[in-house]
């Protein structure tokens, strides 16, 4: 896993609340053996219409907005446990997302791959996207040690919650396995106690 | 539990890992990529259900891809040795579906499996989630989980069901309540005299759809229904064992005087049979109901776009809808009693001209069953079509595709904008309530044949 920093970039708006997981990627594109290539169909059904061509309207075929971060609505990854969601944004480029509230799995899921999840309040989210809005190219700055976001054209910085573990993960690039390896000799006192039926 | 990280965090065992081809492949490379085995073989068990087709199954997979899975599945398993029911195999199906059916879940368990509706475990009493692949890796590697505390619900439902209105109803009902985002980082208790009367199967339904609103996953305390239930089946636990897990079983209740985090209370005689008019299963409505108006409704921006997708009005009625597909399946509604409801309803009648119906069991198991009770010679007279078990048009990840723009009852659990489909309009329903469209070819209040 790639470790995360800092971050200073503009931002994608997608004021959409409820994004499912079937719309990040639908399952017709879960098909894959391995984690590469998701990108491509990141967003599928709102990408492009039946015949593959681009809807033009959609946030992501608009040149006018690009960025590493995506800034989307309420209650973002409800859905299915799938990864591929994560896959598909990171595949896509996506280092952040931004949104007033992520679905439990999703959140895990995306730590777990590098994509940092910032859970700001609803006026902040609106304040942020107010902002993209008004300068397409508004600058973010995301400092996960500090663990802040800043609107840097109007000098505002908003503080967001993650826990010290994962903020560590996150930082060194380490995921839960290399931690849960490491309590194997515990893990077998545990067993060695525990009746299954 | 095997250790406290922090104030939040915890390391949890987990007793039992289900497996399927979607989301194991990747989880396998990362052993391969690290050089390890996987720590416990003898606790997990692999099935092949999202991707499989539902007619001759005993002929190579067509589509290209989902073979490649199907069989990354099967070499996977078979490196690794774990026990995997795969594709022809007598005990395969919907990994919710044989779970119990073969006696493998059991109360008082730790469950995973790389798909949401694990949840569905949860109905014998134990603390069963879904979860993403990095976690099926952790679970390989180490049969151990890191997770947050979660927080605490009890939904409780008293009172005797109308006719009509079945445990699919029941979480339907509790979802449009609760909205799909109302239980959202807890762990729901389902409790109250309408549970405890509920059969597994019912339970079963009622746990699977904890997800759809938010949940991380629902349970119901075991009891006798659940005892009588695991005895005799495959890997249910046998002479003193079996006597030492009931001891164990019955204390798995919660305390009398237990708080929860939230906790809300309905009458089992306020539920009508349900549909879903939107894009999430939290849009349902009573069947006798409206589409609710965009001024009432709290994001009305997200109803709008939601109906111009199913083509539907705000303040319109579903009744008489004319529909062109039904789907009976899934791990929330393809077990052996559902067919027995659907069998039992349709007996003598005759699906309408236009309608496609398709039932697709929940295993090889629930499909032999159906087949020794002459279920299926109902279904073939009532012209509807009894397929092989799998996932099927509950997400469409096979050739089980609702075209564009059509309608179709679904007893599945998502009616996401595509789930069944590119441009597939599904409602969401009970089976009786599936069966009725079927027979009419439009959406009727299935009580007016029971009453
Ligand atoms: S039937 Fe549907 S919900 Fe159930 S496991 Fe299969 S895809 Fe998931």
């Amino acid at each position: 896993m790639e470790a995360f920093n800092t971050l200073i970039s503009s931002a994608v708006p997608m004021p959409i609340e409820n994004v499912d997981t079937d719309q990040i990627i639908p399952a017709r594109f879960l098909k894959a053996i391995t984690k590469i290539g998701f990108g491509d169909n990141l967003f599928r059904d709102w990408r492009y219409d039946r015949s593959d061509k681009e809807i033009t309207d959609f946030v992501l075929n608009n040149p006018t907005y690009t960025g590493d971060i995506l800034v989307a609505g309420k209650n973002f990854g409800c859905g299915s446990s799938r990864e591929h969601a994560a896959w598909a944004l990171t595949g896509y480029g996506f280092k952040v997302v931004v949104s007033s509230f992520f679905a439990d799995i999703f959140r895990g899921n995306a730590l777990n791959n590098g994509l940092l999840p910032i859970q700001v309040s609803e006026t902040d989210l609106d304040i942020i996207f107010r902002t993209i809005e008004s300068n397409h190219a508004a600058q973010f700055e995301v400092n996960l040690k500090e663990q802040y976001l800043k609107i840097i054209d109007q000098d505002i910085t908003i503080a967001f919650e993650i826990d010290n573990y994962k903020k560590e993960c996150l930082m060194m690039g380490y995921d839960d396995i290399d931690y849960l390896l490491n309590l194997k000799p515990e893990i077998e006192v545990f067993e060695a106690e525990h009746t299954l039926y | 539990m095997v250790k406290d990280i922090d104030e939040t965090r915890q390391v949890i065992y987990i007793d039992r890992h289900f497996i399927h081809e979607v989301t194991s492949p990747q989880a396998f490379s990362g052993l391969r990529d690290r050089n390890i085995p996987i720590h416990r073989t003898s606790q997990t068990t692999a099935t092949a259900d999202h991707n499989v087709p539902t007619l001759n199954q005993h002929l190579p997979i067509k589509e290209p891809l989902s073979r490649s899975q199907v069989e990354a599945l099967t070499s996977n398993c078979a490196e690794f040795g774990v026990e995997l029911y795969q594709l022809g195999h007598e005990l395969q199906g919907i990994v919710h579906v044989i779970g119990p059916e073969l006696g493998i879940t059991k109360p008082g368990m730790t469950i995973v499996c790389g798909d949401s509706h694990t949840s569905t475990h949860g109905a014998f009493g134990n603390i069963a989630f879904g979860i993403g692949t990095s976690q099926v890796e952790q679970v390989f590697a180490t049969q151990c989980l890191i997770l947050d505390k979660p927080k605490t619900m009890r939904i409780n439902v008293n009172g005797q069901l109308q006719k009509g209105v079945t445990a699919k109803d029941v979480i339907l009902y509790i979802i449009a309540q609760l909205t799909a985002a109302g239980g959202t980082g807890h762990f729901v208790e389902y409790a109250g005299s309408t549970f405890e009367a509920m059969s597994m199967e019912e339970r079963m339904t009622v746990c699977n759809m904890s997800i759809e609103m938010g949940a991380r996953g629902g349970m119901i305390a075991p009891d006798q229904t659940t005892i009588d239930y695991i005895k005799g089946r495959k890997f249910a636990p046998t002479g003193a064992k079996l006597k030492e897990a009931i001891a164990y079983w019955s204390t798995l209740k919660t305390d009398d005087d237990a708080v929860f985090d939230q906790e809300y209370s309905y009458d089992a005689a306020d539920i009508s049979p349900m549909l879903t008019y939107g894009t999430n299963p939290g849009m349902g409505i009573k069947i006798d109901q409206s589409i609710p108006l965009s001024d009432s409704y709290e994001d009305p921006k997200q109803l709008v776009k939601s109906l111009d997708y199913m083509g539907f009005a705000q303040g319109e009625s579903l009744i008489n809808k004319r529909i062109g597909h039904v789907f009976i399946g899934s791990c929330t509604n393809a077990r052996i009693e559902d067919l027995r409801q659907v069998a039992d309803f349709v007996t003598g009648k005759q699906k309408a001209d236009h309608v496609q119906v398709w039932i697709v069991p929940g295993s090889k198991l629930v499909s032999k069953q159906a087949i020794e009770e002459g279920l299926d010679k109902i279904f073939a007279q009532a012209g509807f079509q009894l397929r092989e078990p799998g996932c099927s048009a509950c997400l469409g990840m096979n050739e089980d595709k609702v075209p564009a723009g059509e309608y179709c009852v679904s007893t599945s659990n998502r009616n996401f904008e595509g789930r069944q489909g590119p441009g597939a309009r599904t409602i969401l329903a009970s089976p009786l309530t599936a069966a009725a469209a079927a027979i009419e070819g439009k959406i009727v209040d299935v009580r007016k044949y029971l009453n």
